[in-house]
């Protein structure tokens, strides 16, 4: 009885610690806690204004994930992506607005406004065909200076400088006994809606990098003629990058648009295509999570870190006798791209490889650089 | 009557540019079926581009590629593997970063059908210390072995005929040696071979026929054996 007893004590001992290990080494359970968190959040966060930067930073983690289909995926260096964000949140902006009075609804704007992103996704890939590397950054940089210029200087069409003010707002219409919703300007149900796009983008992306596509991709960032060699066509999988990275900020352009309620051809300059282009290095190009912990990274410290650090300084400094009569809040918020820059320098030293590299990244730092491997463009006799 | 061409690879009077170099000046040669046929030649004289022509990487600017009597000479690259050619690059060209695996699947690309495991199998028998390194970064292999994935690479697309583009370049004498043995292998199994090699000696002993390029131009050709006696051969070439 007492063997039977001692046996049954011992495994009662042991069980909690084997299924707790279990439950702490089973990779799902991060995932499922993320989840609860990102889910539960907006309900039990009182403070609104922390919820709007949560639904403004999804904008940013859509932008990134599109871009590094094109840069992280495809090796083609796009220097002028937020083109692509304006253009999808134009689009909607004439579309669903006093502008031409056209009332388009938004969800259907919500999915078409990735064909009309793709399509110029296209538009720019088809001539930038034969370029690689710094030719092709170049062209895709003028591509980005021309987009808002062009919206600012339609103004018959967008507004000119002033934008298009006054967008519909995403609504839920009064059908079979619900009762009709309107997300006006609470960020709660903006940030529900970017939570479930994310969610949808990450599941698409991550079978599109599996895919037959995502290898021919892979097998073009790491070498064209031998891609081209094993039966890849080029052309089209280079477009399809292009049109499918766009497609992506056409949604973030909608939802953006829709969100902030007006476009305003200011904010889709140089800064917000090399922002989410930093995003895409500093996280792990390549790798979906880097890329997310990158946009939400770069993006807290753009929209919140910086600017409210000058504050914390003036708080800091007030006590103290001889900082007090110096202005180092003042000096600290004039220099916030200084900072920015710095924390930039100092993250690609420590990291070099991105905050999650992926596989193919890490390999590179280890190897050394592979440019012979892309030397040879012209061929030799 | 007409005669019936064995030719599974024909080139006719093929002019390639680059700019405003001429690299091909008419070059004409037919490799035929089950055939390891060598192009030899100095350095420029245009033996790769002899293959990029070939291959839709360089196309022609004149003349015409016939592949089992059709022409492929203005098809895309793509195609043409599609439609049986098999090119290992100069300079191997295998995609470093990633694994032996993933590089010989990248092989198949343009296979639909569910026989890559076959192929790969096939690749590892011929290649087995491939099979060793599965797993490894490719860029990790020895020049040896990259160059045994290159050809296994091209393999996985099963081509009728197969261009190996100077396959014994940098590689130790015993590496050479196996790469040579693999060559007569894949051939016996029924793949035509077209060769390019600057170890003149080595291309001739295993090859049925040749051709010598020089600056552009087929300046000569022969059975293997015939080409090995020839004394001009001999000097340009074997350093008799």
């Amino acid at each position: 009885m007492s063997r039977s007893k001692g046996g049954l004590l011992e495994r009662l001992a042991q069980l909690p610690p084997k299924s707790l290990r279990a439950f702490a080494t089973d990779t799902r359970v991060p995932g499922i806690g993320l989840g609860l968190v990102l889910v539960l959040f907006p309900l039990l966060d009182p403070n609104k204004s922390h919820v709007n930067v949560a639904a403004d930073a999804g904008t940013f983690i859509l932008l990134a994930l599109g871009l590094n289909i094109v840069v992280g995926f495809a090796g083609l260096l796009d220097l002028g992506y937020a083109a692509f964000f304006a253009i999808g949140s134009y689009a909607y902006a004439m579309l669903a607005s006093g502008q031409f009075n056209i009332h388009i609804p938004f969800w259907f704007l919500l999915l078409t406004s990735a064909f009309t992103a793709a399509f110029f996704g296209v538009l720019l890939g088809a001539p930038t065909l034969r370029l690689r590397g710094d030719y092709l950054a170049i062209v895709t940089l003028g591509f980005g200076e021309i987009v808002p210029r062009v919206f600012k200087n339609a103004s018959t069409f967008t507004g000119g400088v002033n934008g298009i003010v006054g967008l519909d707002q995403p609504s839920f219409p009064h059908v079979l006994g619900f009762p009709g919703y309107k997300f006006g300007f609470n960020p709660v149900p903006y940030y529900f809606l970017i939570l479930a796009i994310l969610l949808l983008s990450v599941v698409l992306i991550s079978n599109l990098r599996d895919s037959r596509l995502g290898r021919a991709w892979m097998a073009i960032r790491e070498d064209e003629v031998a891609a081209a060699s094993n039966g890849i066509n080029t052309v089209t999988t280079k477009l399809l990058a292009f049109a499918m990275g766009a497609a992506f900020s056409g949604f973030a352009g909608t939802y953006a648009a829709s969100k902030l309620f007006i476009v305003s051809p200011d904010d889709f300059g140089f800064v917000v295509s090399v922002s989410i282009l930093v995003m895409i290095v500093l996280g792990g190009m390549g790798n979906l999570r880097g890329v997310i912990v990158g946009a939400v990274l770069i993006f807290f410290i753009q929209r919140y870190l910086l600017i409210q650090l000058p504050g914390w300084i003036a708080a800091l400094t007030a006590n103290i006798p001889f900082l007090a009569s110096v202005d180092v809040a003042g000096y600290v918020q004039r220099s916030n791209y200084l900072i920015f820059g710095l924390i930039l320098v100092f993250t690609m030293l420590l990291r070099p490889q991105g905050l999650i590299p992926s596989a193919q990244r890490k390999i590179e730092l280890e190897l050394g650089t592979t440019e012979e491997a892309v030397a040879d463009l012209r061929g030799s006799a | 009557m007409t005669v019936v061409s064995t030719a599974v690879l024909e080139l006719e009077g093929i002019d390639v540019f680059y700019g405003r170099v001429q690299a091909l000046r008419g070059v004409s040669l037919h490799v035929d079926q089950g055939e390891i046929v060598t192009l030899i030649g100095a350095n420029g004289a245009g033996k790769t581009t002899t293959l990029r022509a070939i291959s839709g990487l360089t196309p022609a600017a004149a003349g015409r590629v016939l592949l089992r009597g059709e022409e492929i000479t203005r098809v895309p690259a793509e195609t043409i593997v599609a439609r049986g050619v098999g090119h290992a690059p100069e300079g191997r060209r295998i995609f470093s970063r990633m694994t032996v695996l993933e590089n010989l699947d990248l092989g198949a690309f343009i296979r639909k059908d569910g026989a890559r495991r076959q192929d790969m199998d096939r690749v590892f028998t011929l290649f087995p210390r491939l099979k060793e390194r599965q797993r490894q970064v490719a860029g990790t292999l020895s020049g040896g072995e990259q160059q045994m994935l290159a050809i296994g690479r091209a393999l996985m697309s099963r081509p009728k005929v197969l261009l190996l583009d100077e396959p014994s370049l940098g590689l130790a004498p015993i590496l050479v040696e196996t790469i040579f043995q693999v060559i007569r292998e894949v051939n016996a199994e029924g793949t035509t071979v077209l060769l390019i090699e600057q170890n003149a000696l080595k291309a001739l002993s295993v090859a049925h026929r040749g051709y010598v390029l020089e600056t552009g131009r087929i300046v000569k050709e022969g059975t293997a054996r015939q080409l090995l006696d020839s004394p001009d051969v001999q000097k340009a070439y074997l350093g008799v």
